[in-house]
């Protein structure tokens, strides 16, 4: 099993500890992991706002990077969804691309069907569920469903000693991040984030964690300015701590 | 947009100058969204439910013309009279002509989405027609001179003390006295009195039905009831969506319609109207104003299943933190926003982005509305039609030139991280949207793919 | 071409391809107890339901809950003592606006909603459930169905000129999502269930 490491660009940029601790924890589980180097972006960012017609050359590159792999992990629900719903070019006539590629819990648990983890962290810990990752990739349960509970990011950081994850009092609402959302309707981005963070820290958390980064760097600078000591995490990193 | 003109963003970011309120809008609303699923959990079969309204309404859209034609037959049958416009001004004009023609110049109006879209209040102003809303909310609303700000809670933006005012000036109630028993025994007194003197009365239709002439229409209030059956004339004004095949698909839809809307099991009252009182006239107006192209839109057409539940304005985050009034439109929220660009492009441009795509609305959405994806599909129809400055346009061809070229991206990488130049949390000062309320990510010391090349590259 | 033309021709033009219609036999459920349902979902809403042996009983309750000299409105088949005579309102509806109370027979109550269902030949005057302060309403236990298709099942081809469901008192929550019953029709809706 071949598998292509997909690093979000801005992951690759301003957080590499969560690209590293996805890199290490799939050689860990024993999987043959390359990240190819000429990679950049899914294009999500330009389609979100309505540019998907430019997005001909960034998807091109995309499968010249990865057609070659059995399968594409990468650790954020919003690339991987994009690549799925709209990635497509002439380079990949059937399409093959979107049905290889995995958010990393995804691949975790329905292609390696990990059981256990040798992971330890001690802490408390909230859990944002980002939307494209829950409600685009079904990686959870939604509570607007009426439908059998289940979380795979929920159940591995469960297999992880010590952890314990805290209730919130909306777990599934969105943090307002959104893309260039967070910069176009700047009020309501903040104020979700806002409110998100507050129902985390109303339940003691000390790290929030998530499939996606974004919604992380969000809530982190909203935590940072607000002067708390609460820290955001890739969940990729604590799947990987200890 | 335009200047002088207010978008979705500009008016949303005043509605958060009062933080405290917004708390108050998003808990208030939040409340329904909860008390939807306590109605949707506690029934079993919701999601069949669900499919079955949505297939019942792609049925009602791929055959709405024999449908049109079917209702029509049976409604004149019944001795309904059937009007027809082309558009919100030929609607009006044919309410202006019922009540000239009979002599009325004041009406009594009960809750209609259509009206509102197709300003029906403003106009009959203009030419002289006294119009007052009977629905509570509306009743408040029209009192403050205020559009609704959500289909189902007209005027849930508004605390009760300002409604407590509103209700000491225009029906003399204590000064200073907000008990929502008092404003409501009030406006009880105030619009009886309207309902029992007026000559004509103007409903909405929740559902027509195409099997039998009929339809029905849906209140808590009572207040459709009071003003159809006290007038010599009653009009129903419908859009042409709202035609259902058989009468048993109400059963569907009458158990979607108020659980998904407030968390009810079913309205207080659902009427159904076949035939005229003894005496009295019974009209309908089909309107179009814009739906026939909709249906064209493959894409969009979709949208036409809404049975008006109000259901995504509840549970869409940017709605409950942003208020109705801020989509500009008479239908807010995430349905207007897909409904509204078919009426009007450009004036509408913003809707489709004011929203993150987290896609609870399609979750909750009774027809099962792909409501999500059709606001992204009109961000793409938008762009391409022009709608969009001249400046995100050059910055989204340069972000779209470095991360289709990797020279680009690694050498903007190496000297400053093009992409912290360049992504919305980039520079660090008081003009930047990010940095206002948001600190900036610490940069690294190096990047993922340096880091990669250092430790793992053979 | 007349706008309804030109409306038609637009739509048969822009419609998809023809989809099915589904089955809704398959969304009517499991077997329920139609009367405790119905009773737990209509006190739920702001009803009140209140089992009877004989009609006497409601004939006691509407002179425990009405003045001599306001007007009661009996329109069933039967009178309910001095107090509840049967009436003629056949007048002008707006005349009914001074009934306190109006005493009326159901054909069918719905279980999981807490609905009842009135045709117009039942009320008199359309507006008579709406207009009157407080209303009363006769339903038997073996009207009650489980749920809406059953609702819409019997009704069937049932003609009407006018009929409607009604599920508790007339209310709303329109000031910051404050409940208050008695908006702009009845202030209550008792049922008197009957076993029959």
């Amino acid at each position: 099993m071949k598998v292509g490491l997909f690093i979000p660009c801005y992951v690759d940029q301003f957080y590499p500890g969560a690209a590293i601790a996805t890199l290490q924890l799939l050689e860990k589980l024993g999987v043959d992991v390359t990240y190819p180097p000429n990679q950049t972006c899914c294009g999500q960012p330009m389609a979100n706002s309505g540019f998907e017609h430019l997005t001909g050359s960034c998807n091109d590159l995309f499968i010249k990077n990865f057609a070659g792999f059995d399968y594409i992990v990468a650790p954020s629900g919003s690339c991987v969804l994009h690549i799925k719903e709209h990635l497509h070019g002439d380079a990949d006539p059937q399409a093959t691309i979107n049905h290889k590629v995995y958010e990393l819990t995804e691949f975790l648990t329905d292609v390696l069907k990990v059981k256990s983890l040798q992971a330890k962290f001690p802490h408390k810990v909230g859990m944002h569920q980002s939307c494209h990752g829950q409600r685009g990739l079904h990686l959870s349960q939604m509570t607007e469903l009426v439908a059998p509970e289940y979380s795979k990011p929920g159940s591995l950081l469960n297999m992880v000693e010590g952890i314990e994850l805290i209730p919130l009092n909306r777990k599934d609402e969105c943090c307002g991040f959104g893309g260039t959302f967070c910069v176009a309707e700047e009020a309501v981005s903040v104020k979700m984030g806002k409110d998100r963070v507050a129902d985390h820290l109303e339940h003691g958390a000390e790290y929030i964690t998530g499939v996606d980064m974004s919604c992380l760097m969000h809530m982190e600078g909203i935590l940072n300015r607000q002067g708390s000591k609460v820290k955001v995490l890739h969940i990729a990193e604590i799947l990987n701590a200890g | 947009m335009e200047s002088g003109v207010k978008d979705h963003a500009e008016l949303a970011a005043i509605f958060n100058k009062d933080e405290n309120r917004v708390d108050w809008h998003d808990e208030t609303l939040w409340w329904v969204r909860q008390k939807r699923d306590k109605m949707a959990h506690g029934l079993p079969g919701w999601e069949a439910l669900r499919e079955a309204a949505s297939q019942i309404k792609d049925n009602v859209l791929s055959n709405l013309s024999e449908y049109l034609q079917q209702f029509e037959t049976n409604a004149q049958a019944n001795g309904i009279i059937v009007h027809w416009a082309a558009d919100a001004k030929e609607h009006n004009e044919i309410v202006l002509e019922l009540l000239l023609k009979n002599g009325i110049r004041k009406m009594v109006k009960s809750k209609s989405m259509l009206t509102e879209e197709c300003h029906l209040n403003e106009y009959l102003e203009q030419q002289g027609i006294d119009v007052i809303d009977s629905d509570l909310g509306e009743r408040i609303v029209q009192l403050a001179k205020e559009p609704p700000s959500h289909i189902v809670l007209p005027c849930i933006h508004k605390k009760k003390e300002e409604i407590g005012d509103l209700f000491h000036i225009h029906l003399g109630t204590p000064a200073g006295n907000a008990d929502p028993q008092l404003l409501t025994e009030a406006a009880r007194h105030h619009l009886r009195e309207v309902f029992l003197t007026r000559k004509a009365a103007l409903t909405g239709v929740n559902f027509a039905v195409a099997e039998t002439g009929e339809f029905v229409v849906c209140t808590n209030e009572g207040n459709a009831d009071m003003g159809a059956h006290l007038a010599d004339i009653h009009i129903a004004s419908m859009g042409i969506e709202k035609i259902i095949p058989e009468r048993k698909h109400l059963g569907v839809f009458l158990r979607l319609l108020a659980r998904s809307a407030t968390g009810q099991p079913i309205t207080t009252y659902s009427s159904h109207f076949v035939k005229p009182r003894e005496g009295q006239q019974l009209h309908i107006i089909i309107v179009d104003n814009g739906r026939s192209i909709q249906l064209g839109r493959e894409d969009f057409r979709n949208s036409l299943k809404c049975i008006r539940c109000g259901a995504c304005m509840n549970t869409c985050p940017v709605y409950r933190r942003s208020g109705g009034h801020s989509y500009h439109t008479a239908i807010a929220g995430p349905i207007g926003a897909i409904l509204a660009p078919n009426l009007d492009m450009e004036k509408y441009a913003d809707l489709p982005f004011a929203s993150t795509l987290c896609g609870s609305c399609s979750n909750v959405c009774p027809v099962k509305i792909d409501i999500h994806q059709q606001l992204y599909k009109w961000r793409q129809v938008i762009v391409q039609k022009g709608y969009t400055t001249t400046a995100k346009k050059a910055s989204m061809k340069l972000m779209a030139f470095t991360l289709s070229s990797p020279a680009a991206y690694h050498t903007g990488g190496k000297v400053g991280r093009w992409v912290l130049k360049h992504a919305p949390f980039a520079v660090n000062n008081k003009f930047n949207p990010w940095f206002k309320q948001r600190d900036m990510p610490e940069p690294p010391e190096q990047s993922f793919g340096e880091w990669y090349n250092e430790n793992r590259k053979k | 071409m007349s706008s309804r033309d030109k409306i038609l021709s637009a739509v048969a033009a822009n419609q998809p391809r023809l989809s099915l219609l589904p089955d809704l036999d398959i969304l009517k459920g499991g077997d329920i107890n139609v009367v405790e349902k119905f009773t737990e979902v209509l006190t739920a809403i702001g009803g009140k339901v209140i089992n009877i042996a004989r009609l006497d009983e409601v004939t006691a309750y509407i002179e425990m809950n009405t003045a001599a000299g306001q007007r009661v409105v009996n329109l069933l088949s039967e009178p309910l003592g001095m107090r509840a005579a049967l009436t003629d309102i056949k007048d002008l509806p707006h005349t009914l606006n001074n009934i306190e109370l109006a005493v009326l027979h159901a054909d069918m109550g719905i279980a999981e909603n807490g609905a009842i269902w009135l045709n117009e030949n039942r009320l008199g005057q359309r507006v008579t459930p709406f207009i009157c302060q407080h209303l009363v309403v006769i339903l038997d236990k073996s009207n009650i169905v489980p749920t809406m298709h059953h609702a819409y099942e019997k009704i069937g081809d049932e003609k009407y000129g006018f009929a409607t469901f009604i599920a508790g008192p007339s209310k709303t929550a329109d000031i910051e999502q404050s409940l208050v019953l008695g908006a702009h029709g009845s202030r209550s809706m008792t049922v008197f269930l009957r076993d029959i």
